[in-house]
């Protein structure tokens, strides 16, 4: 009888064996905290069913009180859940022993919204921190060091303290801190939400190309759409506590279900009318016989193949039916086209009916806003007369 | 001033520096772990221990509410078992030190709690147990901080120096309360005086220098 072969399978492979195997998991998560002297207990997550799958990046988007600190604190353990089970590779963190729990936290790394670096020490010392708490030896953290500040672009400002970086360096500081010891998981709080949009592209950039290239299981938490739309596979939109929708990123973002997830998307220009249009929308259809100056206003959202196909110029020739531009959008989620038109058309029921199928027949979601007034409007907007929208 | 006014000056000065450099490091030795340990003590902080750190802050403010001339006169027994005698320099070292230590306690926790608690939220993210975050976080941080408290409590405690002269113990206020006052020599007076200025303004310089040095948390040019 032989003895069987082992071969070692990278850290990096084995996680693209089973892209769907969870790296992470909460299930039936639920954390309350018992305010004391007399004020009720507070509520900050409930029914939280959540998996990150090995290798991907999911992003959890909610406004602030939504529960996201709390959410993300639970995967280190540096918050207990009052129910149910955190369980990050093999380990159930949510029923660790302290001591063990620390061991635990050295494969889950964290990066945080203010950096929380260490002023006293260089960046280098930063990053050495993790390598020194874990017992490693002086000669292979000094290497280790020196390898995770090139990776994040730093090499040359080693033996600079955080007062003299920038907010994009402390960042990537504290990207290699918590690389330091190898971690299967990236817990990012808010990582960029005290950047300027320039170095919170930069910053993204640097943590999609952490999770190709090392294969790093990332979990963000956020409330700033762009930043899903940059680097995120998965979403979870957070509201209340709860997960309102959660899924493939082009799947929510181009058929959002929720209420919640349509407020984060219409923050996104191009999604819905300026706002001295929207103020002259009326929902519902239009009386007959009251249509002059009026326009059906129709959001067509174009997913993946559709996204750049002429369909107004076909809507015109085919159907005879003018339409004109109110605001639009093309761009790409997760790597796929996307793109929203926002259109109005004659607006009479009968034209919308005709548009609405033409379109849906090929393939794109038709939404009816309701019913644009611009008569006044295109009055009153002549030189020297004021329109009260842009009083603001 | 004769040659024999100037050699117990000298001493004096010497006696002075002793008594404040022992009760100083004493106080330290003791003091910053106490501090620390207040600092982080507390309910629901890195060592929670609430009961012990009711208790040593009881302790540590009945110690800093009673005047220093009576807590002088208080212990004497205590400091006659420690120095075998109540009067003379080594004696008079004794109260300066149990002032000193609640005294450097409550600074160095003022220092340690001015500590961003994102700092230890991080340590403890990637590992750190709570010894090595008071380590390795905590006190360096606090470190600047913690330097200019001490530089206050050796100009306190040079202050305090001066005050047990009037209880037999030696140093810069015998010196000026036996010759100066009793003696009634306005010149001796005067030279206490300045010696005791020049100590002080030499350990704020150096504590404000130091603190400076170690404070990363400014741009540096």
């Amino acid at each position: 009888m032989t003895a069987p072969v082992r071969v070692p399978v990278p850290a990096d492979l084995s996680g693209r064996l089973d892209p769907r195997d969870a790296l992470v998991r909460l299930e039936g998560v639920a954390k309350t905290y018992t305010a004391r002297r007399g004020a009720g207990a507070v509520t900050a997550l409930e029914d939280i069913d959540l998996s990150v799958p090995r290798g991907r990046v999911l992003g959890v988007i909610g406004r602030s009180g939504a529960g996201k600190s709390t959410l993300i604190r639970l995967v280190n353990g540096l918050e207990r859940p009052s129910r149910g089970r955190v369980i990050v590779g093999e380990a159930e963190i949510s029923s660790l022993s302290e001591s063990a729990l620390r061991r635990e936290r050295r494969g889950i790394g964290m990066i945080f919204q203010h950096f929380n670096l260490l002023s006293a020490r260089t960046a280098a010392g930063n990053v050495a921190l993790p390598l020194e708490v874990a017992g490693t030896d002086k000669a292979a953290i000094r290497a280790r060091v020196a390898e995770l500040l090139d990776l994040v672009g730093l090499g040359p400002q080693a033996d600079r303290y955080p007062a003299e970086l920038s907010g994009g360096q402390k960042q990537r500081v504290g990207i290699a801190r918590a690389l330091a010891t190898n971690p299967k998981v990236l817990l990012s709080d808010e990582a960029t939400s005290a950047l300027d949009p320039e170095t919170t592209r930069s910053i993204l950039d640097l943590l999609g190309r952490i999770n190709r290239e090392l294969g790093l299981t990332i979990l963000l938490i956020t409330h700033e759409m762009a930043v899903i739309r940059a680097i995120a596979h998965e979403v979870a939109v957070l509201d209340g506590g709860r997960i309102a929708e959660s899924g493939d990123v082009f799947e929510v973002f181009t058929r959002p279900r929720a209420a919640i997830t349509r407020t984060f998307l219409d923050e996104e220009t191009g999604r819905t009318l300026p706002p001295a249009l929207a103020a002259r929308l009326t929902p519902g259809p239009v009386p007959a016989g009251q249509g002059d100056g009026k326009q059906a206003v129709l959001r067509i959202t174009f997913r993946g193949p559709h996204a750049t196909d002429p369909v107004l110029a076909q809507l015109t020739r085919d159907l005879d039916i003018p339409a004109g531009i109110l605001s639009g959008t093309v761009d790409e989620i997760a790597g796929r086209p996307f793109g929203t038109l926002v259109v109005g058309i004659p607006p009479d029921a009968a034209t919308v009916t005709r548009a609405t199928e033409f379109l849906a027949a090929r393939g794109l979601d038709v939404e009816w806003l309701g019913t644009l007034d611009l008569a006044g409007w295109q009055r009153t907007a002549a030189p020297g007369a004021s329109d009260s929208s842009h009083v603001a | 001033m004769s040659p024999e006014l100037t050699r117990l000056l000298v001493q004096a000065t010497l006696d002075t520096l002793q008594m404040v450099a022992v009760a100083a490091a004493i106080g330290t030795l003791v003091g910053l772990p106490l501090g620390v340990f207040l600092a982080t003590s507390g309910r629901g902080e890195l060592l929670a221990a609430p009961w012990a750190n009711r208790v040593l802050g009881l302790v540590v403010n009945a110690t800093r509410s009673t005047p220093f001339i009576i807590l002088v006169v208080a212990i004497i027994p205590f400091t006659r078992l420690i120095a075998g005698t109540s009067i003379g320099t080594s004696a008079a070292t004794v109260p300066l030190t149990v002032a000193a230590i609640p005294f450097i306690a409550r600074l160095v926790e003022g220092a340690v709690r001015e500590v961003d608690g994102g700092l230890v939220e991080a340590a403890r993210a990637f590992g750190a147990s709570p010894l090595q975050i008071v380590l390795k976080v905590l006190i360096p941080e606090a470190l600047p901080g913690i330097v200019l408290g001490l530089t206050l409590a050796v100009v306190s405690l040079i202050g305090f120096s001066a005050m047990v002269g009037a209880v037999g113990g030696g140093g810069l206020g015998d010196l000026g309360i036996r010759y100066g006052y009793q003696r009634f020599m306005p010149e001796m007076m005067l030279a206490v005086v300045v010696v005791l200025i020049v100590l002080v303004q030499l350990v704020q310089t150096l504590g404000d220098r130091l603190a400076r040095r170690m404070n990363k948390r400014l741009r540096h040019g």
